[in-house]
């Protein structure tokens, strides 16, 4: 079968703030760059995110990146690489500064700089007290930075192509990546771009819980593309629950919330956090907040005729604060909770909200994979930045505002990479092997021809109850063992689903379909990763993992500080070892974590 | 949990195999859940696979999920099933003015064009400083009501202006980003701004009708935008 080929010297699959900004870094240096979205630009999930972009600015008080360094790698369990976080943290401040200048419309304090809020976990002087540090467009602040990111790709005339679905990487026998296939949804043709560098911005697969502040289209496409060509997954076990996602929706509300003053209490009327977090309160790291909700719910504690939430207050507040910091919280509270956060609390429970693992990268953004010679061997011509990479600066637990800041850092530092490789690649693409391009097209000619198959929307329904239950907020040695089986099970049907709407054109049920492919292999990465970590670090609290002298909070370093590295082939898992060396600082010793 | 049975009218064509299209009555069971029409929806392609929406936040703030319902545009999800009249059918039709790729899903090429003619992004020639640009909160203040546009085109799909002249007239949420940009004391090129739209179409096409200003989702309004625009127009011509 014929297949149209283009050719590009770089190809981006999605346009949220990571691949945005790789974009900018491509089109600014001169390169044929094509970015592939799912959805036009400003759709992207980067668009919901609210608080803030950590940087150390210092605009409204002593700030400095080792201390935002330090917060970090506590905020991992040390799960984090010390050269990545390093990197990360001192590179915020430039990158903040580059989207000011793109015209991103920051907030600003009396002295026209940029306003500055405190957020989770960030702390000044090694940890001593909150500090403002989240840079903030009101509580709109992804929306703001998408926007401008994407304004500024207009003014560099970045070539999108909108709507289309990446399928597959092709990488040929050398282990080299060569584009991806993609299909334009709007006409069902199937494309092959044909590159010399490929970077993924695919952002996170939420969609796998059944309760997530996820858009619908964070459905782990990057992550499956990765698992299919042979590229393992690292730290999938690592999922964070925000803790305030509005009950009974999930849509979000910011950590900001916090931030700006809010308050969590209980059914007693208790601010429940002074308890858990003694010196940090509401403003602890997210999956210590998010524990301690669920544990004042399943105590008996919670809210409302079925004690299932807590409320998250903020009617003290002065309400001007609130219309001009936090405009979107009231209009979320009033659309999705019904209460006006003005005079009311807003009834939260923590949501499924982001994934600290993804496809291995390093802090040039470049995918590493365990080889012959190292455990981090370049896969070339293979880049990957944001939510669907792990690089890792996040580890076991990631700090609000260290996401965008994630995105804007990896995405720059990925560009950079992919354009210091076509400096030096020869003029010429490499040759396409054939038979990777038939693995896309096999996949769609199966979902075609599917006989008497299982549906997709009662499959992934089956995924996101499997993974709620199993893969919760507190794990369970027996629930985790019992959920890697049911989980393997809801794989089998994913490979037998069936589609009715058999157009060729927009056909959003193809799309849905192909989705949940990619969405199951990170559901099973998730649940074998998490069943085989037999200890408690950051997101991953299991019962058999108690808090002792030996384990505090359960972690146990000496058999367990390595990064999971689950593999689709076969099943299986492997590890590597964390980097504890930064680049110029001394090592942030390990110690127990509390706030 | 009680349930309930929504009736609906939905505007069905696939080119692929409908010769002209039809309007499709279906109905769907929803319970407490489902507070919000795209609710209803996902459950509806549950039924039908063949439905077709676009979706993805499902909070308002991506703009992927703009339709007509009941005869006037909005946003799905953040349209409350309790707002429709019990008994009566919903009727959804694609954004009007547009053309219709499949079911509810309509071409945005004419839109983003007018978007991107204004050029929508920061003109500053001055060498960046090594620091943010400085810009007062009053003078930051002046961008809101303007930079939240969701480009979500239920205000340009609902102005009778644009449906007559998409290809000339720029449209309300091309005009408000424009005056999002000529508002900022960042940008450096209001009058080459003012000069793109100085033209019996591109702006002045604008007769102050108003819909843009009743459909918004997220409550800005493009006409006072717009009738800055004007008024500055005038300003230097005088």
């Amino acid at each position: 079968m014929s297949i149209t080929v283009r050719k590009f010297d770089a190809v981006i699959v999605g346009a949220g703030g990571a691949g945005l900004r790789a974009a900018i870094q491509l089109s600014e240096s001169g390169y044929k760059t094509a970015v592939i979205t799912k959805v036009f630009p400003t759709r992207s999930h980067t668009v919901a995110a609210q608080g803030g972009v950590a940087a150390s600015l210092g605009n409204s008080e002593e700030d400095h990146w080792h201390w935002h360094m330090y917060d970090t790698v506590k905020g991992s369990d040390w799960l984090g690489d010390q050269d990545a976080i390093e990197f990360m943290c001192k590179k915020a401040n430039e990158c903040v500064i580059e989207l000011e200048h793109y015209g991103m419309p920051f907030d600003r304090t009396d002295a026209g700089k940029i306003y500055q809020r405190p957020f989770g976990g960030h702390m000044s002087n090694f940890g001593e007290k909150p500090v403002a540090r989240s840079c903030a467009a009101a509580d709109r602040t992804g929306h703001a930075m998408l926007h401008a990111m994407y304004q500024r790709n207009i003014k560099a005339s970045t070539q999108f192509f909108v709507e289309w679905m990446a399928l597959d990487l092709v990488r040929d026998d050398e282990g080299e990546v060569l584009g991806v296939t993609a299909m334009d949804m709007e006409t069902g043709e199937i494309v092959v771009f044909h590159a010399k560098a490929t970077i993924f911005a695919t952002g996170g697969a939420g969609r796998i819980c059944y309760s997530s502040t996820n858009a619908f289209i964070n459905t782990g496409d990057g992550l499956g593309m990765a698992a299919r060509a042979g590229i393992p997954l690292e730290d999938m076990e690592f999922w964070q629950f925000h803790p305030t996602g509005v009950a009974g929706a999930g849509v979000l509300n910011t950590e900001g919330v916090r931030g700006e003053g809010g308050i969590l209490r209980n059914s007693q009327g208790e601010r429940f956090m002074e308890r858990y977090a003694p010196n940090a309160k509401d403003l602890a790291s997210r999956d210590v907040v998010s524990r301690a909700i669920t544990t004042e719910i399943n105590e008996g504690r919670g809210c409302g005729p079925n004690k299932d939430f807590v409320l998250l207050d903020i009617s003290h507040l002065d309400p001007a604060t609130i219309m001009k910091r936090l405009p979107g919280i009231r209009e979320i509270a009033i659309q999705f909770a019904g209460v006006d956060c003005i005079r009311e609390p807003i009834p939260v429970v923590p949501t499924a909200h982001y994934q600290m693992g993804g496809i291995p990268t390093n802090y040039n953004g470049q995918v590493v994979v365990p080889g012959k010679r190292s455990q981090n061997e370049i896969v070339p011509g293979f880049y990957a930045a944001g939510e669907c990479a792990c690089a890792s600066v996040h580890g076991a637990n990631r700090l609000g505002t260290n996401s965008l800041l994630d995105l804007l850092v990896f995405g720059k530092s990925a560009g950079e990479s992919a354009v210091e490789q076509l400096k030096q690649s020869p003029k010429a693409h490499k040759e396409l092997p054939p038979g990777e391009i038939d693995r896309a097209l096999a996949r769609v000619d199966r979902l075609n021809s599917q006989k008497d198959g299982a549906s997709v929307h009662e499959t992934q329904l089956e995924m996101r109850r499997t993974m709620q239950k199993h893969a919760g907020v507190f794990r369970f040695a027996d629930l985790l063992k019992q959920g890697v089986a049911k989980i393997l099970d809801v794989q089998k049907d994913v490979q037998r689903t069936e589609i009715r709407d058999k157009s060729k054109v927009f056909n959003t049920a193809r799309i849905e379909a192909l989705e949940l492919e990619n969405l199951i292999e990170v559901a099973v990465a998730t649940m074998v990763s998490a069943e085989a970590r037999k200890e408690s670090r950051g997101a991953h609290v299991r019962d058999d993992a108690p808090d002792t002298e030996e384990f505090p909070n359960g972690r146990d370093d000496r058999n367990w500080l390595k990064h999971s590295l689950w593999y689709k082939d076969g099943n299986r898992l492997d590890y590597k070892s964390v980097k504890l060396t930064p680049l110029t600082v001394e090592t942030i010793a390990l110690k127990k974590r509390a706030y | 949990m009680t349930t309930r049975t929504l009736q609906f009218k939905i505007y069905r064509y696939d080119p692929d195999k409908d010769r002209k299209p039809w309007m499709q009555d279906i109905s769907v069971e929803v319970d407490g859940t489902d507070r919000k029409l795209l609710d209803a929806l996902v459950k509806l392609k549950a039924v039908d696979d063949a439905i077709s929406f676009r979706r993805s936040c499902r909070e308002g703030v991506c703009g992927s999920d703009a339709l007509n319902i009941n005869g006037k545009n909005g946003l799905a999800c953040l349209t409350d099933l309790s707002s429709f009249p019990e008994g009566k059918p919903i009727v959804l039709r694609p954004l009007p003015g547009l053309p219709v790729i499949r079911d509810l899903i309509v071409d945005m090429t004419q839109f983003f064009k007018q978007y991107h003619s204004i050029k929508p992004y920061l003109i500053n020639n001055d060498p960046p400083p090594e620091r943010e640009r400085l810009q007062s909160p009053e003078d930051r203040e002046e961008l809101d009501g303007l930079y939240e546009c969701i480009l979500c085109a239920c205000c340009s799909t609902s102005c009778p202006s644009f449906w007559w002249n998409p290809d000339k007239f720029v449209g309300p949420a091309g005009l408000l980003a424009a005056y999002r940009f000529i508002a900022d004391t960042r940008d450096q090129a209001t009058s080459e701004r003012l000069d793109n739209l100085e033209d019996p179409y591109r702006l002045f096409r604008c007769h102050t009708i108003m819909n843009c200003v009743d459909v918004c989702p997220k409550g800005l309004n493009p006409t006072l935008a717009i009738g800055k625009i004007k008024a500055m127009m005038v300003k230097r011509a005088i």
